[in-house]
C-alpha cells in the first residue's frame, strides 16, 4: 500500500453568485487593491489516503465529492493526488 | 388522531417548540424521534426541525442526511406521507435530494433573525390546504444560509414567498436574498415542503403570531382527508363500486379577518 496526499477544491460554479466572494472583494477594495475586480471564496479539503495506484485513489475522492464534500447543484470539485514520498 | 414524529439530530435546537405546537396547541399526539432511528412505522407526519445539525460542518444539512431515520423517511416520502423540513430541516431535505435545489450564504453575510411576511403561493399541499391563494402569514425566520437556489434550469413547486405585511414582493422583504423570493418549496409530487421561517414559533399570539397554527391544522385536516380516501378506495374496490370521494379539505370561512 502506498501513501497519498489528496487535495481537493470545492468551488461554487461560475453561475452561482457567491457573497462570501463578493464581502472580500469590497474589503480588498476597501483596503486600497482596487486591481481586484472579482473575488470567489472556496474550500479545500486535504486527505491523506492509503491505496494501490494514484488512480484508484483518485476515483475514491472523486466519489466522496459526488456524495459528500460537495453539492453538484452548486459547486464545482476538483482532485489532485500526489503520493507521499517519505519512508 | 394523526401521529405526529419529530426527528432531531446532535445540533437540531426547534424540536421541543415543534413538540410543542403539535402536542400542547394542537393536542395531537407527538413523538421526538432521535436519528439512530430505523422505522418510523405509524407515522402520520414527519417534522424535520431546525436548528444546526452536525454544526453545519461542510454545507447546512449536508452531513446529518446521511443519519438512519433518513432511510424510513425517503420511503415515507415516496408513500405520499406528509414531510415538512424547516429551517434546518429543509436544508437537510435538500441536502438528502427530497426537495431540488441548495442554499448559499445570506446575501447580506449575517445571520437574519426576525419576524417576516411570506405569501401562499400554492394551497394544494397537505400544510397549506387550509390556507388561502396569496393568504399573508407573518412568522419569524432566523438563518444564516436561507438563499435558496434552485438549480439551474430547475422550476420548483413554489409554495411560500418572502412578502411585505400586504403580500407585495419586495427586495427589503426578502431576508436571505433568495431566488425568487423564495421562502418554502415542495416536492413535485406535492407532499414534501421545506420552508425557511419557522411556523412552530408562531403559534401563539402572546408571542407574536399564530399564522403557524394554520399549517399544522391544514396537516391534520389532509391526514384525515387521505384516510377517509383510502378508506373509501378500498371499500369500493371490495364492493366493486364507485369510491365516494370526499374533496380536499378547505378553509369554509375566514375565522380571522385581521
Amino acid at each position: 500500500m502506498k501513501q497519498f496526499s489528496v487535495k481537493i477544491e470545492v468551488k461554487l460554479k461560475p453561475v452561482v453568485l457567491d457573497p462570501q466572494g463578493k464581502a472580500v472583494l469590497n474589503a480588498l477594495g476597501g483596503l486600497g487593491f482596487s486591481e481586484v475586480s472579482d473575488a470567489r471564496v472556496g474550500k479545500v479539503v486535504e486527505l491523506t489516503m492509503e491505496g494501490e495506484s494514484a488512480e484508484e485513489v483518485s476515483g475514491k475522492a472523486d466519489e466522496m465529492c459526488r456524495r459528500l464534500l460537495s453539492n453538484p447543484v452548486i459547486e464545482d470539485s476538483s482532485v489532485e493526488v500526489v503520493e507521499k514520498q517519505d519512508a | 388522531m394523526p401521529n405526529f414524529g419529530v426527528l432531531f439530530f446532535p445540533g437540531s435546537n426547534c424540536e421541543e417548540d415543534c413538540y410543542h405546537a403539535i402536542r400542547k396547541i394542537l393536542g395531537q399526539p407527538c413523538d421526538l424521534i432521535w436519528h439512530e432511528e430505523t422505522s418510523l412505522e405509524g407515522i402520520d407526519c414527519v417534522v424535520v426541525p431546525g436548528g444546526f445539525s452536525y454544526g453545519d460542518y461542510l454545507r447546512a444539512g449536508a452531513i446529518a442526511r446521511f443519519s438512519p431515520v433518513m432511510e424510513p423517511l425517503t420511503r415515507l416520502a415516496a408513500e405520499g406521507v406528509p414531510v415538512i423540513g424547516i429551517c434546518n430541516g429543509f436544508q437537510i431535505l435538500v441536502e438528502s435530494g427530497l426537495l431540488p435545489g441548495a442554499f448559499l450564504h445570506n446575501s447580506s453575510l449575517k445571520f437574519v433573525c426576525r419576524w417576516n411576511h411570506v405569501r401562499v403561493e400554492e394551497i394544494d399541499t397537505p400544510f397549506t390546504c387550509l390556507l388561502r391563494e396569496g393568504e399573508v402569514l407573518k412568522l419569524p425566520v432566523a438563518n444564516a444560509q436561507g438563499n435558496f437556489v434552485p438549480g439551474e434550469g430547475a422550476t420548483p413547486r413554489i409554495v411560500l414567498r418572502y412578502c411585505g405585511p400586504q403580500g407585495e414582493l419586495d427586495k427589503e422583504a426578502n431576508p436571505s436574498g433568495s431566488q425568487d423570493a423564495i421562502a418554502g418549496v415542495a416536492n413535485t409530487q406535492g407532499n414534501v415542503l421545506g420552508m425557511m421561517p419557522h411556523p412552530e414559533r408562531g403559534v401563539e399570539n402572546a408571542f407574536g403570531s399564530e399564522d403557524g397554527k394554520k399549517m399544522f391544522e391544514s396537516v391534520v385536516s389532509w391526514i384525515k382527508f387521505s384516510k377517509q380516501r383510502e378508506a373509501a378506495l378500498s371499500l369500493a374496490k371490495l364492493k366493486g363500486s364507485e369510491p365516494e370521494l370526499r374533496p380536499i379539505p378547505r378553509r369554509r370561512f375566514d375565522y380571522d379577518l385581521d
